[in-house]
């Protein structure tokens, strides 16, 4: 239920700011994602908006090891 | 031999002048004894250089901005912090790891800071560099794609120090949306990078926008984008706030469109445009770069300012200097205030130290533009349609005072009998001179740099050197040692038109020889600025 951030990331902040559920933060190394909060930006937004503003392409991805997120009925 | 201020200010330091008002004392002592020239015949009223092009109230705010005023920035100095790395477009000539290629040097990666260590920083450098009257944000990233730090960061500062004017940079698809902020904190500088106002042309160097949360791809993306720009751009003039468009020339994308991006911006109020050249290479690992998009000759960047500088001011001192640049334009002092040192610094803001030198500043000022002015009347009633471009090694104010072998860079200005002589950018080189001797290569780049020119103009040159350059067709002159530059390069032009007239100078025009804008593969840029060593 999640998007996870690749090593890929370049460290320039811009997703930190665009998510609805405030689950992006920094790190030492790169920015990361806490999965309890990321909904996939649903019931908030179209698309996940890390993925869409993030400059690196495949870095803001579906973390596998969660499944995906479920809207409440 | 004569000192620079920093030079004098470390001697200062090490002889035991630990406070500031010391050190600005043997400061304004060194610079009194260069001032005893013949400059200070007053200019008369409206006659300086710059004032005639522009209405008083634009005047009044630029003529003290290193970056808009070419007779300014000799003798003042600006910083750019960077607060924001984030941003909401993708550029094709910028690789998000590194700077915004906007307004500074591809593949140098500036400190990131937060706005608390921004406005320290800030301080720190206003109460050691007097001259030091400008704050720019600008990249990495687009300041008001992140405007709570930015705004956080003018904030603090206009608090300490309500001297020093603020500025920022942006891509423009949010300034419509902080053109009211931007007029609270008393912004009085945006500069809006304008690649392009063709929605086609933007589609090859934009991939794509983030707006309004959606991601934007071509052509809808470039439209987008362009409206956004023109919208901020008439806000900011409606309320009376200066802006600058900066161009990057990617030639066969918009070198030509440029023109029209020209009477664009024009017509909606832009005082200066700038347009600069694409700086690509595959190792910045930008998409110009990978596809080995080229950037422009200095001949093809020159004729494009020519075509536009009938339309508008053209600025042409910027030298793409580096955002987080420190001191006077590209004279990098950056290395002096690392974040480190800063937090450990006791920053006492002292506002009628920096009012003083201030003043002082203002004189010398005077007195250059003074030489100019008078100096002009020499050329007085000499008609000629011989144009020459000669090149200058000067640390600043206003002459000619540096040894050639020392130069990271030369002034270049074009003569001619109809405007004098008239400033038209800079060519950035590598230290020729590396520990007291000459290296063969680099003077061969220095020549590449410069071979338009008819003469380099040095304080100091060696003769060897003067052979080389010689032989290459260019004159090495160092009578003009600590002159004023456009005083000296009017007197040598004179000269010049009576040989050719008298037969004994043969005039060859050098206007076709192409300088280089970047010498070699290395990631070292002629007409950019950082004035870091090269890595
Ligand atoms: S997908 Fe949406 S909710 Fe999840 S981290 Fe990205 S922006 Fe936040
Ligand atoms: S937008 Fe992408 S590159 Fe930038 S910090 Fe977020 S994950 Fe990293
Ligand atoms: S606006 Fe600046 S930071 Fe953003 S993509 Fe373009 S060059 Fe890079």
């Amino acid at each position: 239920m999640a998007l996870r951030i690749a090593a890929s990331c370049v460290n320039c902040s811009a997703c930190e700011p665009e998510c609805p559920n405030e689950a992006i933060y920094p790190t030492e190394s790169a920015f990361a994602i806490d999965p309890a909060k990321c909904t996939e930006c649903i019931g908030f937004h179209d698309d996940p908006q890390c993925a869409l503003v993030c400059p690196v392409e495949e870095t803001c991805v579906i973390d596998e090891s969660y499944p995906r997120y479920q809207p409440a009925a | 031999m004569e000192l620079s201020e920093r030079e004098v200010a470390e001697a200062a330091i090490k002889a035991g002048a630990t406070n500031v008002d010391d050190i600005m004392q043997k400061m304004a002592e060194h610079k009194g004894c260069e001032t005893t020239s013949d400059g200070g015949k007053k200019a008369s009223c409206g006659t300086a250089a710059g004032e005639n092009d522009l209405p008083p109230e634009i005047w009044d705010k630029v003529k003290n901005h290193p970056c808009y005023s070419e007779e300014a920035h000799h003798h003042y100095a600006r910083m750019h912090v960077s607060v924001a790395p984030a941003c909401n477009i993708q550029c094709n000539y910028c690789n998000r790891k590194y700077d915004c290629a906007n307004e500074s040097r591809p593949g140098v990666v500036s400190e990131r800071l937060t706005p608390e260590q921004a406005a320290k920083k800030v301080l720190a450098v206003a109460s050691t560099i007097p001259q030091m009257t400008v704050l720019g944000i600008a990249g990495p990233g687009d300041p008001l794609a992140n405007p709570e730090k930015t705004f956080k960061t003018f904030e603090l500062i206009s608090r300490t120090a309500p001297d020093i004017k603020l500025c920022l940079s942006t891509n423009g698809l949010t300034l419509p949306d902080h053109v009211d902020t931007i007029a609270r904190y008393n912004v009085d500088h945006v500069t809006i990078t304008v690649n392009m106002v063709d929605p086609e042309v933007g589609a090859k160097i934009y991939p794509w926008i983030f707006y309004k949360h959606k991601r934007y791809t071509g052509i809808e993306a470039a439209r987008i984008l362009t409206e956004r720009q023109m919208q901020g751009l008439e806000m900011l003039t409606e309320r009376g706030i200066l802006s600058k468009i900066n161009s990057v020339m990617i030639p066969g994308i918009n070198d030509q469109h440029l023109k029209e991006v020209n009477k664009a911006v024009k017509s909606r109020g832009a005082f200066l445009h700038n347009i600069m050249p694409l700086i690509s290479s595959a190792e910045h690992g930008t998409v110009f770069g990978l596809t080995g998009q080229r950037g422009p000759t200095a001949q093809e960047l020159k004729k494009l300012q020519d075509s536009c500088e009938g339309e508008m001011n053209m600025m042409r001192h910027c030298r793409q200097c580096r955002a987080d640049a420190v001191g006077l334009l590209g004279e990098d002092r950056s290395a002096e205030f690392t974040t480190e040192k800063i937090m450990e610094m006791d920053v006492n803001y002292d506002l009628a130290t920096r009012q003083a030198y201030q003043a002082r500043v203002e004189e010398e000022r005077l007195a250059v533009s003074g030489a100019k002015a008078s100096e002009l009347q020499v050329l007085a009633g000499v008609e000629s349609d011989i144009k020459i471009l000669v090149a200058v090694a000067t640390k600043g104010s206003g002459r000619i005072n540096e040894h050639f072998g020392h130069a990271t860079e030369f002034q270049i200005y074009e003569l001619s009998t109809a405007k004098g002589a008239h400033f038209i950018g800079h060519r950035r080189v590598d230290l020729y001179c590396q520990g007291g001797y000459g290296e063969e290569d680099a003077l061969e780049t220095v020549i590449r740099a410069i071979k338009d020119c008819h003469a380099v103009f040095v304080a100091k040159i060696g003769g060897c050197p003067k052979k080389d350059l010689s032989a290459a067709g260019i004159e090495a002159v160092d009578e003009f040692a600590h002159e004023f530059i456009e005083k000296s390069a009017i007197t040598y032009f004179k000269r010049y038109l009576e040989g050719v007239a008298a037969g004994t100078i043969t005039h060859v025009d050098r206007g076709d020889l192409v300088a280089e804008i970047r010498p070699g593969e290395k990631a070292v840029d002629v007409v950019a600025a950082a004035a870091v060593p090269a890595e």
